[in-house]
């Protein structure tokens, strides 16, 4: 008997560190890209690196320019899309989802969320490229606002959720209609988690290429022209990577070092934020 | 409002009748901003399925000219021919299953693993840095993920992995063959690793769901602590770590960057995961933008298609099981 329990406590002890083990080898790739990242793209890292534009293939130095400035072009275009859009579907769901097209919304929303990206890239195409006859950002900052929609509608939400229905009374029985106490009590009680998701969203729109290899399409030279085709952070990655030479590939790994920094920096001030609000989450 | 405060102040000096009308009014404005507000946020709601359902659309009418060519042919036949204009979709479809299982048998031990030992083992200080950390993994963006696969992974597995493999399994169809780099295995293994903070994350949130007392009850008849979470936790919350598995199948099904720079890009069926494959999105990455005729087009209209229904399918599953367990507006969508 005695035996047979020792036996089981091994067991579980055993258990428990295979379970351990395989909690720190999920962790492991996470610490290597971060560590392949800043040891090769690090070095090529400098000023003239941001504020200059390609040089033609073959030869050494060279920036991307074109390429920051186009991210922040097609996300700011992206979140421009669908940021009302989202944030309003969020307060939809809050106040008045509870019905079957309350329902019908959240799942499908949920479905949305995981569409692949390149059928989306697809369905821009349709309607923004395929009429027009050329690629343009504008095509590229649609798609990746049907990408954020999705998640701000559920972060919206979940955050406008949280704030406690005592407020809602109050300012009802204050005289408050309904619209103004959604807008101006709930919605503005959740504004910070609401900017939190809308940092998430906007962090994962950064880093998307698939919808934008046949909408934005990337471009070589320096571009602000929304109906142009425009260079983006990702897909400069992408063409790099992919490309045969040397200096192609380390400016990819700079290239990435940079998106993988702001994305970086918009996630976690995102949940530094939220976490100062709610304590554990 | 600025009205509230005149309504407090006539006591008795204001005739009766006055305050009447006023309140009419005030409550039929009130009424139209009401409306205004509901009608605007539940328009704002309806986009989404209506997204939904035009992008279903537009895939089907763009479809419909292959589909209608090749039959259901087109899903279990593999020439892929733009010059002859003949198309078969089963090497990508093939693909597209092969690596995401693949990926699913290194990524749900893992995140199973990250799972348990962070709701059952851990202790508390180590908790948010862990889940942090794995949170971390779902915000590298995909082409990162590439990188990364292209110039260290797929070295690596080159100089320690397949060697290995082939020592002990390469009797095997699985492991036979030249191994170029770009192959199955190194799209299913960067794909494990991209699809663990999902089942990690959701499978987390179903077993903190599982209550205590299901716990508690397990060691109070004498169960170790692994046997509690063994016996008693995971098949309480087993419905909804099959839908956190599920959830992680429909990212991996669909997931197109990391996936097209490593796996090489073949039209081809083959047995060993050392060769090159296809995947639906990879080939949709690759060939939408190239593609010169209208019936090539269509046919990547038609896998386009076939990649939609299957991930919507498995997505849908995925959250009717996630609900189930844990039930709750936020179950299984925060992390995603």
């Amino acid at each position: 008997m005695s035996g047979r329990s020792t036996r089981r406590r091994i067991q579980s002890a055993v258990m428990t560190g295979i379970v351990g083990l395989l909690c720190i080898a999920a962790v492991a790739p996470l610490l290597f890209i971060f560590g392949n990242l800043v040891a090769k793209g690090a070095s090529s890292i400098d000023w003239n690196f941001f504020v200059q534009n390609p040089v033609p293939a073959g030869q050494t130095g060279g920036g991307v320019a074109h390429a920051i400035v186009g991210t922040g072009i097609i996300v700011g275009l992206a979140g421009l899309i669908g940021l009302p859009v989202g944030v309003g579907a969020g307060i939809y769901l809050a106040e008045y989802g509870g019905g079957k097209l309350g329902w019908i919304v959240r799942f499908l929303a949920d479905v949305l969320n995981g569409t692949p990206s390149i059928v989306i890239g697809i369905f821009a195409w349709t309607w923004l490229v395929k009429p027009v006859g050329h690629f343009s950002a504008l095509a590229g900052g649609a798609a990746l606002a049907v990408l954020m929609v999705p998640m701000l509608a559920r972060t919206t939400e979940e955050m406008v959720r949280l704030v406690p229905n005592s407020l809602r009374e109050a300012a009802l029985a204050l005289g408050y209609p309904r619209w103004r106490t959604s807008l101006r009590v709930m919605v503005r009680t959740a504004l910070g988690g609401i900017v939190t998701g809308a940092l998430v969203a906007i962090a994962r729109a950064a880093g998307e290429t698939a919808p934008l290899l046949f909408t934005a399409l990337g471009n070589l030279n320096f571009s602000t022209n929304i109906l142009q085709p425009m260079q983006s952070l990702s897909l400069q990655i992408y063409v790099y990577a992919t490309g045969p030479f040397e200096e192609w590939h380390r400016l990819a790994w700079a290239s990435a070092l940079v998106l993988m920094g702001l994305v970086l920096i918009l996630s976690v001030s995102a949940r530094w934020a939220t976490r100062q609000r709610h304590g554990t989450r | 409002m600025t009205s509230v405060p005149t309504e407090q102040k006539p006591i008795a000096a204001a005739p009766v009748s006055r305050p009447a009308p006023q309140v009419i009014l005030r409550r039929r404005s009130r009424n139209v901003g009401d409306h205004v507000h509901r009608w605007v946020v539940t328009g704002l709601a309806c986009v989404v399925p209506v997204l939904l359902v035009v992008i279903a659309g537009d895939l089907l009418v763009s479809a419909w000219p292959a589909l209608r060519k090749f039959g259901p042919g087109f899903l279990w036949t593999s020439t892929w021919d733009p010059v002859a204009e003949v198309y078969g979709a089963a090497p990508m479809i093939f693909g597209t299953i092969v690596s995401s299982l693949l990926a699913l048998v290194i990524a749900v031990p893992l995140s199973l693993g990250v799972a348990i030992y962070l709701t059952e083992f851990s202790p508390r200080w180590l908790r948010q840095p862990v889940s942090f950390l794995v949170e971390l993994l779902a915000a590298v963006p995909s082409v990162v993920y590439g990188l990364w696969g292209i110039f260290v992974l797929i070295p690596f597995l080159r100089t320690f992995v397949v060697p290995g493999l082939r020592a002990v399994l390469g009797w095997t169809p699985l492991f036979s063959g030249v191994f170029y780099g770009n192959s199955m295995l190194a799209g299913g293994i960067i794909l494990a690793i991209m699809i663990v903070p999902y089942i990690a994350a959701v499978s987390r949130e179903v077993l903190s769901a599982v209550p205590s007392s299901q716990r508690e009850a397990a060691l109070g008849l004498g169960a170790t602590r692994w046997e509690a979470v063994w016996t008693a936790v995971l098949p309480y919350g087993r419905a909804g770590v099959i839908g956190a598995v599920m959830l992680g199948l429909g990212r991996a099904l669909g997931e197109t960057m990391a996936v097209t720079m490593v796996i090489g890009n073949r039209h081809d069926i083959a047995a060993s995961l050392l060769q090159p494959g296809f995947t639906m999105a990879a080939a949709l990455a690759n060939e939408f933008s190239e593609a010169t005729t209208s019936m090539y087009l269509s046919a990547l209209f038609a896998v386009g298609l076939v990649l939609f229904v299957l991930t919507i399918v498995i997505n849908a599953l995925a959250r009717l099981l996630v609900w189930r367990v844990a039930r709750g507006a936020s179950a299984g969508s925060r992390a995603l």
